[in-house]
């Protein structure tokens, strides 16, 4: 079977497959949390070092994992929206920031609620911390810079220029605790491995699998309002049954 | 080329030339990012001298002394080539302790102790339950203990 895959890349088409697509991510998410953070917080055992401090990484690590991936993917979207010009990717990127800067601004919140009781501190100006701090004011200027401009289109190619511009901070969040000496700890989950009990690991990444369904769903839902707004002066957005009551 | 190539050349380009440029600068302020100094850069004159700075290393074992006050405490911070005796009046985190990692911020004075006037605990990246930590302890120590075993005897002969 063929799928003709332009077909979709029509915002009128694609705001009903989001529609339809959408409560097959948001369902399961909810799901995933509640079993992810149940696992998290009574199946996994106490850490030998931290006891039962740690248990914030269940929400910590998904969230950071999520808030630099969410980013790659909307600096992705962007560039096909500046390369070929398609208005549907450059919306996919708009409805992406909000969910990826909600990722990053919790990362940083409960790191430095785990920081405080473990390393004694808050907050402290080291590699990790900065460029996550970084990766949070990105966000937040894509979506400041794309509100700025009145005209929809030169919004998508200057903010996606800088969502690319932005993408090399990154691999620097992901590398810094091995190139810098960081008062964060090295990374616990790496390519070839973790470093961690197996509840504990399940409970994990159950719970990253959650934030990816949520982060979806959400887009998807989000990306619906933006097609709206922005096609709001047409005729099949006119005659759709929820604009006409 | 179609534009839309172009474009896409453009940006790879411009990735790319960004990415290199991000990579020098790093690389120029290799030291300023680093958060501490080990001790063996201290020894080597590495650090700066007669102001603030931080030093990151573990707490070496047998080195944490309290003074009667309750509030001074002696430590050494070693990168177990040198080593370098802390002084520190304050609370310590509940993560510190011999043998883990420490960050400690303050200046060297006149009497060539580091006078700390924050310590901060370092964890390590792996998580495992008390038992599991026990296992492994108990491991090592039968294999060092080998290790000795086996030693002994080659040194006696």
């Amino acid at each position: 079977m063929a799928i003709n895959w332009f077909k979709y890349s029509a915002p009128s088409t694609f705001y009903w497959l989001a529609g339809k697509l959408a409560p097959w991510f948001a369902w399961p998410s909810a799901v995933l949390f509640a079993v992810g953070l149940y696992i998290g917080f009574f199946v996994a055992p106490t850490d030998a070092q931290q006891s039962e401090a740690y248990r914030i990484i269940f929400l910590h690590v998904p969230a950071s994992i999520m808030s630099m991936f969410i980013y790659l993917v909307m600096a992705c979207y962007a560039a096909v929206g500046l390369i070929f010009n398609t208005r549907l990717s450059s919306m996919m990127a708009s409805a992406l920031a909000p969910t990826g800067a909600l990722f990053a601004f919790i990362s940083l919140w409960t790191g430095a609620l785990w920081g405080k009781p473990m390393w004694g501190t808050w907050w402290v100006w080291d590699a990790r911390l900065t460029s996550e701090l970084i990766l949070l004011f990105l966000y937040f200027g894509f979506i400041a810079l794309h509100a700025s401009i009145d005209d929809p289109r030169r919004a998508d190619r200057a903010s996606a220029l800088l969502a690319i511009i932005g993408s090399v901070n990154v691999p620097i969040i992901y590398f810094s605790v091995k190139w810098w000496n960081t008062l964060h700890q090295g990374s616990t989950v790496k390519f070839t491995g973790t470093s961690m009990h197996a509840a504990m690991q399940q409970a994990m990444f159950t719970v990253l699998v959650a934030c990816w369904f949520y982060a979806i769903a959400v887009a998807l839902a989000r990306v619906r309002s933006i097609i709206l707004e922005r096609e709001r002066n047409t005729q099949w957005v006119a005659e759709l049954p929820e604009a006409r009551s | 080329m179609k534009p839309r190539q172009k474009r896409f050349v453009y940006i790879i380009v411009a990735i790319v030339a960004l990415g290199a440029a991000v990579g020098l600068v790093l690389y120029a302020l290799k030291n300023n990012v680093s958060l501490y100094f080990t001790p063996t850069q201290i020894y080597n004159k590495e650090a700066p001298q007669g102001r603030n700075f931080r030093i990151g290393g573990l707490v070496e074992p047998g080195s944490v002394k309290r003074q009667s006050d309750g509030v001074t405490v002696h430590f050494s911070i070693t990168d177990n080539s040198r080593s370098l005796p802390v002084i520190y009046k304050g609370i310590l985190p509940d993560l510190f302790k011999e043998g883990k990692g420490v960050v400690a911020q303050g200046k060297i004075e006149a009497d060539n102790l580091f006078h700390a006037e924050e310590v901060l605990a370092k964890h390590d990246e792996n998580y495992m339950p008390p038992e599991a930590k026990d296992a492994l302890d108990k491991a090592a120590k039968t294999k060092s203990d080998a290790a000795s075993a086996v030693a002994a005897p080659a040194t006696g002969k």
